[in-house]
């Protein structure tokens, strides 16, 4: 009963889910403009959050109604920030001196601008020290400090230790004036204690002066010739009676005139807690953990249009979900409390990107066929019951962790149900959507790419002469295959070089040094440790034509000008300059009496920007002074208060009197050149700045689209058309798979299954049952020659084969005799042509099939034909028509197969005993077959060695030495090396005569001419001379012959693999190891040899010395073929399994499980890519990871004969015979891999 | 920074003190680790000469499993320092990265053998692991194991007895997210026993101590980190075994 409902249940799950993926796929845009809005409503609530970041809050308060904020919350005054309570840690009062010495006379010396005027901070700092208040002093106020931290021994001499935190200038010289008189070098006390290099905290010399270090004018070269500095007083309780009458008192003493600062607002500044490295460290590493995570998870999506969109959608998917949780947690009044930053990792983990990831996968593995809509319903239905129950189980666990009732964890919980099914909602509609897009785009490309191949394709001629048949079947559904790069597991590199490959491919060293000049120039604007904002500012006020009136809006309070205030001209002072920017105002100087300007007297101005002189420090200048005493300012706040303003000018005289003896020794000041120079060069600096930092953004954007969008974006794989065939592996690690399609062109004209396969790369021969030999163009699929099975009869008959034009014509006579016959078999059904299959060698062709179905006529071969299309009389009254298949049914019916005793097991290894010859030659089989250039040699079962012409067709020599059939036979320049069925080997050499009328002509070459290949022309006398004959080469028949690099290795089934020299035939090496018949040999250029056995053994030699490098055991019985790719072995057996070993250690890597009886067939197109034969299609395998990468359906019957022979050629294509069909597949990418 | 100044150190509580002989720690472990190195360098020596690519394969993996081991035991080593869960004797210990130098070396050991250990055992067993094997898994796994080094020292419990028993439940929900085998529940086990066994030790000797130990000289919760650290770090060590053959993807 349960399981009833549960199974109801699932069908019910199911069916929601196909009709939501069927309105998903079906109105794609609305659905992701409405997840769009719902994702920025539930966003919206985010805005009211407070920007994550350290820098510090401010807040105004009035001075006169201030009183210190309880620590309870007040609900009515709303605008007050939450930070905004109980009192600050101090309130900070500054004494803001502005010092000059006035008038200035040319008989001063430059330390004279600041030595006097700092003398004088002492006697203020007396003044405020030891002024009462209605019996209150300073003393009782001030925020009492106990100790420096014992890590600033170096601060001790500075930082005042116990007592008031009163800091002010005169801290250099421990607040005493003697020592401040016997201070040889002023500059040089301060500048001591200041950091080398790049600072971006406060440093000494902002602490005390309590101005930034520019303004201070100490230094020898101030134009201005004014001193600025502050004394710091922070106070621990605030007391209003005290600070106005200090205020008045310094007034009083030191009168600033025309000075307007307003008084009446004090500011209060929170500071947020501070991150330090330590706790940046987990944090970074949870971030390179959950990127890890992002990274391996959508490196899985695959064969799709764009990779790296959907890998994007999934990643928006994810995060945007996130922020519609806290933005839905936050409408509903749950404010996080946690830190976003450190749980945000988790919860995407929890998240996760598992959901999206299936559901693609479910999707790109339905039916290509289908629609899309159906394709993305079906998919989402197939995972529906997964998905739902995942989820149910995550939102358990996370129930279950809500009831720890630990606030942290539950709050953690409450954020991962909402994101959850907020995450469940967008990948729903919104990546589901996006994923129908994606699908519907790819199948767009593949239309668009299928017609323009289709276009090129030449069209089925239905000439008579034509012995080309049917038109191409029409193509299965497209299929598409993705590559990966094959240098994963590329070990032979040596060390050094693949870690110089590794920087450059990645870039590293390059963007280490981006990122790190981005991060520099971050830092640079956020602290602006240079003033470079103020400087900006300046300077932009400055370049403003309309004077002062185009100042005061930016610095956002209402100021007086001193220069338009009547009162300024009560003050005995001469009246200052109308402009009150500093530069501005020596600048102006300069252009009206350039000579007198260095003598023009010093002008003391007050400005509205002295009023918040603080504000220009480092906003770690108030933390950074707290943090000498251990007073973290983290998460509390503290109250600034208006600044006091006290104005010092001093006689020249005074300055002369306070002189110290050395000052006079001190450099003139220099001209007014260097320092108009610096002003430039800050110009040309910040210029320089701004446009480096233009170009660095500049390339991290165009990092960043290099980044999202795949270099082969919507021109598939062009780029990679430029490839160079020399390139090294390493290049292509970067290489985006080019998505391609894959359709086999079937080749048909065979009557029987196909025999033999050679290929030379241009020309592919071809050899059924029957005898005859095929010639197809391996580009383009046409068959160029056919050669009929009895060449000799050709000669010795009526002579009607003299030439391809005739026999066709002929042949139709005989067919239609044959048909007469054919009518008379029993099982033959209505279409004639079908009859070919009731020959019992059919029987053959599938050994694997149960034998009571081999008698049965197998039909499928001949289906496709236009035979089967129309009825045969019809068929051959029409003069167009094409005959090729009747034609061989002719010859099968007019004499007695000579293969009809076949056994049912491959011939190398069983060979037959043929019945009696009874019409001499013609009737052998072809048991092996070798093509070069324009010359295929063909190894009879009568022992006969023939060399046929590939493109005319013609039989141009032959040999009959020997007796004994020729199992295999290896074809490598002009030497044709033959193995026999009694153990012998013979050596051919193929000799090329000119006719002696012809020598100067030489014909076009061949068409199939490639550069190692001798090149006949059809001219040329061609004999085939026995050179040597090993007569017991092995004492059992050779069963396996392959030749390459120089060396012809045998195998036989006397257990023995010998190795042979191919230019003087002789014996190198007999390698003995394996315990059973040689059933498989490869070699290759490099003189790899490898050998497998029917011990299940394989076995890798050394050429050169002939000893075995390594011996494996690897299959439970027979291995059936070997092939060897650079780094691997592999290798396949009767027991089904390929297996991939390590070439160097012989360690296993994996395997792969086949169908039944269908393992013997492998090649390697590229070193990562293997293509195995299956039940009537063809697999590719990533080598590199052991994943089927696609499988191709060579017709359209799934249960089709097995693919028994498969051939690489070079330009990637792999031809494999299918029945009496071949099958040419061309792999599209690596074609454009390898150009 | 202030409290970095404050010389507390905090035990490695990741993957970490696990197998290492104890006794007189220091000395040993610093002549371990010269004879790790000796033996590392000979032995990659003879990879080159020997054609003996499966124990090269054997260091490469326990070489990444080191480091991980190292990186985690930092990290998490930090995470506890910020909350003070650890104290280490001020004048056997000065700076974080000059004294306290074993308990990674440690941690990154430990991690080696029990990443090592996991898909040995595997194979002795018969029982290959094939429960979610891929990359992307382990990163989840490791992400965990960290989040719940995080809860354990910034997460603040009403109890210790609580937050053990949180810590606990969130371990075997570790193991039952990323491993589902017996080896793994029973090595991770024996991990947690051995661990705290040395942890303990360690602190009777003095090495260091906890600010509040509940369990005798430790933190209640030290066996359920240890635990999950077992089970993560032999995670890795699996599909560094099943992945050894392609580029070994650390972070």
């Amino acid at each position: 009963m349960n399981e009833i409902q549960e199974e109801r249940l699932r069908q019910n799950i199911s069916a929601a889910f196909y009709r939501h993926g069927l309105l998903c796929a079906s109105y794609p845009v609305p659905i992701i403009l409405f997840t769009s809005a719902s994702i920025l409503t539930c966003c919206y609530p985010l805005l009211k959050l407070p920007l994550p970041g350290t820098g510090p809050v401010e807040f105004t308060t009035g001075v006169r109604d201030y009183s210190t904020p309880s620590h309870e919350s007040q609900g009515d005054l709303s605008e007050r920030p939450d930070w905004y309570r109980g009192p600050p840690v101090a309130y900070i009062q500054q004494v803001l001196v502005k010092a000059a010495v006035s008038p200035w006379d040319n008989s001063l010396v430059p330390v004279d601008v600041f030595r006097s005027p700092l003398g004088r901070v002492f006697s203020v700092l007396e003044e405020i020290r030891n002024h009462v208040y209605t019996d209150r002093s300073l003393e009782a106020l001030c925020l009492q400090v106990t100790d420096l931290l014992p890590g600033l021994r170096r601060m001790q001499a500075v930082l005042p230790e116990h007592g008031c935190l009163l800091v002010s200038p005169g801290n250099y010289w421990q607040n005493r004036r003697d020592l401040f008189d016997a201070d040889p070098d002023l500059l040089k006390t301060v500048h001591q204690h200041e950091p080398k290099g790049l600072h971006t905290s406060a440093t000494l010399k902002d602490l005390l002066f309590g101005v930034p270090g520019k303004q201070t004018g100490v230094n020898l070269y101030s134009k201005k010739r004014v001193v600025t500095y502050t004394i710091t007083i922070a106070l621990s309780s605030y007391d209003a009676r005290f600070v106005a009458s200090l205020r008045a008192r310094l007034k009083q003493l030191h009168p600033s005139a025309n000075c307007t600062l307003r008084e009446d607002h004090m500011v209060h500044v929170h500071f947020k807690e501070e991150i330090g490295i330590a706790e940046l460290i987990p944090l970074v590493t949870t971030y390179i953990i959950l990127f890890a995570y992002i990274y391996f998870s959508t490196r899985k999506i695959d064969m799709v249009k764009s990779k790296w969109g959907l890998a994007l959608a999934a990643v928006v998917t994810v995060l945007s979900s996130l922020l519609m949780s806290v933005g839905l947690c936050t409408l509903f009044g749950l404010t996080p409390t946690l830190n976003g930053g450190e749980i945000f990792p988790y919860l995407v983990v929890v998240i996760g990107l598992e959901n999206v990831l299936v559901l693609t996968k479910s999707v790109v593995s339905t039916p290509v066929d289908l629609e899309v809509k159906l394709r993305i319903a079906q998919g989402l239905s197939n995972e529906s019951w997964s998905i739902m129950k995942n989820m149910a189980t995550e939102l358990c666990i996370i129930l279950i962790g809500y009831f720890t009732f630990v606030p942290a964890i539950q709050e953690f919980c409450l954020f991962a149900v909402v994101g959850l099914v907020s995450d469940f909602f967008l990948q729903m509609f919104f990546f589901t959507t996006v994923l129908s897009i994606d699908i519907r785009r790819m199948e767009l490309a593949d239309l668009n790419r299928r017609l323009p191949a289709e276009a090129g394709m030449p069209p089925p001629k239905p000439g008579p002469l034509r012995p080309r048949e049917t038109p191409p079947p029409p193509r299965p559904s497209p299929h598409t295959i993705t590559l990966q790069a094959p240098a994963f597991r590329n070990l032979r590199l040596p060390k050094r070089l693949r870690v110089v490959y590794f920087l450059a491919r990645t870039r590293l060293a390059q963007r280490i040094i981006m990122v790190g000049t981005v991060i520099w120039i971050g830092i640079l604007v956020y602290t602006d440790p240079a003033g470079l904002r103020t400087f900006l500012a300046a300077q932009v006020s400055e370049q403003s034509p309309l004077g002062e009136a185009g100042l005061p809006p930016h610095l956002g309070v209402a100021p007086v000008f001193p220069g338009g205030d009547p009162t300024s001209t009560l003050s005995g002072l001469p009246a200052p300059e109308p402009t009150p920017l500093p530069e501005n105002q020596s600048q102006g100087h300069r252009a009206a009496h350039p000579e007198v300007a260095p003598v023009s007297s010093p002008q003391i101005t007050w400005g509205p920007e002295d009023e918040e002189l603080w504000r220009r420090l480092s906003f770690r200048h108030w933390p950074s002074l707290f943090s000498y005493y251990n007073i973290t300012l983290a998460k509390r706040y503290i109250s600034i208060l208006p600044v006091i303003p006290v104005t010092l000018h001093l006689s020249p005289q005074e300055a002369i009197d306070t002189r110290h003896p050395q000052d006079t020794h001190h450099a003139p000041p220099p001209s007014i050149k260097t320092s108009d120079l610096q002003t430039d060069l800050t110009l040309y600096k910040v210029a320089a700045l701004g446009l480096f930092a233009g170009v660095v953004l500049v390339l991290l954007l165009f990092c960043l689209y290099r980044v999202l969008c795949p270099r082969n974006y919507g021109q598939n794989g062009v780029p990679h058309g430029r490839r160079r065939r020399g390139d090294l592996p390493c290049d292509e690690y970067g290489y985006s798979p080019p998505i391609s399609e894959i359709s086999p062109l079937l080749l048909r004209g065979h009557s029987m299954d196909i025999e033999c396969l050679a290929s030379d790369g241009m020309l592919l021969a071809s050899c059924c049952l029957v005898g005859h030999i095929r010639v197809w163009d391996a580009q383009t699929g046409d068959c160029l020659t056919v050669i009929p099975n009895n060449g000799l009869r050709r000669s010795s008959s009526s002579g009607c084969w003299e030439h391809r034009d005739g026999w066709d014509h002929i042949s139709a006579c005989e067919a239609e005799s044959l048909l007469g016959a054919d009518f008379r078999e029993p099982g033959g059904g209505a279409v004639g042509g079908q009859d070919v299959d009731i020959f019992p060698i059919r029987r053959r062709t599938t050994p694997a099939r149960p034998a009571l179905f081999g008698d049965q006529p197998d039909l499928t071969p001949l289906i496709d034909t236009n035979f089967g299309l129309s009825p045969p009389s019809q068929a051959l009254s029409s003069s167009g028509f094409d005959f090729g298949g009747l034609v061989e049914k002719a010859y099968q019916e007019h004499e007695p197969s000579p293969t009809l005793a076949f056994p049912p097991s491959p011939p190398p290894v069983l060979p037959p005993e043929l019945p009696p010859q009874n019409n001499g030659d013609w009737d052998s089989s072809v048991w092996a077959m070798e093509l070069r250039g324009n010359l295929i040699a063909t190894g009879r079962s009568s022992g006969k060695l023939e060399l046929w012409d590939a493109v005319e067709g013609s039989l141009r020599c032959s040999n009959e030495d020997g007796v004994s059939g020729i199992t295999a036979l290896a074809f490598l320049n002009n030497r044709i090396v033959a193995a026999r069925l009694n153990g012998s080997l013979d050596f051919f050499t193929v000799e090329i005569t000119k006719p002696l009328g012809l020598l100067q002509y030489r014909g076009p070459p061949g068409r199939g001419s490639l550069p190692p290949s001798p090149c006949y022309s059809s001219e040329d006398v061609i004999s085939c001379q026995l050179t040597r004959s090993v007569q017991c080469a092995h004492q059992k028949p050779i069963t396996v012959l392959k030749a390459a690099a120089g060396r012809v290795v045998t195998g036989s089934q006397d257990h023995t693999v010998r190795v042979y020299r191919l230019e003087d035939s002789c014996c190198l090496f007999t390698l003995q190891g394996h315990s059973g018949g040689i059933t498989a040999i490869y070699i290759d250029q490099t003189m790899v040899l490898a050998s497998g056995g029917q011990d299940g053994t394989i076995c890798v030699w050394d050429v050169l010395t002939g000893s075995r490098v390594s011996h494996v055991y690897g299959h439970r019985g027979d291995v059936t073929s070997l092939v060897c790719t650079t780094s691997c072995i592999i290798s396949s057996g009767l027991d089904d399994l390929i297996c991939i070993w390590d070439r160097s250690t012989g360690i296993k890597l994996y395997s792969i499980q086949q169908e039944v009886g269908c393992g013997a067939s492998l090649g390697v197109i590229s070193e990562s890519l293997l293509v195995t034969g299956g039940q009537g299609c063809v697999s590719f395998w990533d080598l590199n990871y052991g994943d089927l990468l696609q499988t191709v359906y060579l017709g359209q019957s799934s249960e089709g004969q097995s693919v028994r022979q498969l051939l690489v050629l070079d330009n990637a294509a792999i031809v494999c015979d299918f029945g009496s069909e071949l099958s040419l597949v061309y792999v599209p990418s690596v074609l454009e891999k390898l150009d | 920074m202030p409290r970095l100044e404050e010389h507390c150190w905090s035990c490695s509580c990741s993957a970490s003190v696990k197998t290492q002989e104890l006794s007189s720690a220091r000395w040993v472990v610093c002549k371990t680790a010269e004879m790790m190195s000796i033996i590392t360098s000979v032995l990659s020596h003879a990879y080159g000469s020997l054609h003996s690519l499966q124990s090269a394969n054997l260091i490469r993996r326990g070489l990444v499993l080191f480091i991980v081991g190292v990186v985690l035991a930092l990290v998490l080593n930090l995470l506890q320092i910020q909350r003070n869960v650890t104290l280490f004797p001020e004048e056997v210990l000065d700076t974080l990265f000059s004294s306290a130098w074993w308990i990674p070396l440690c941690c990154g050991t430990a991690a080696a053998v029990v990443g090592l250990l996991y898909p040995c055992l595997d194979q002795h067993l018969g029982e290959p692991h094939k429960f979610k094997r891929e990359w992307a898994s382990v990163m989840r796994c490791i992400a965990v194991f960290v989040g719940i080094n995080h809860a354990s020292a910034k997460l603040d419990f009403a109890n210790n007895v609580q937050l053990s028993l949180t810590l606990a439940a969130l371990s075997l929900g570790l193991w039952w997210t990323f491993d589902r085998s017996r080896s793994g529940f029973g090595l991770g086990l024996t991990t947690a026993f051995l661990a705290t066994l040395i942890a303990q030790l360690l602190v009777y000797n003095g090495i260091y101590q906890y600010t509040s130990p509940d369990f005798l000289y430790v933190r209640s919760w030290l066996p359920c980190i240890f635990f999950s650290g077992g089970v993560t770090v032999g995670n890795i060590g699996r599909q560094l075994a099943i992945g050894s053959t392609e580029k070994p993807h650390n972070d």
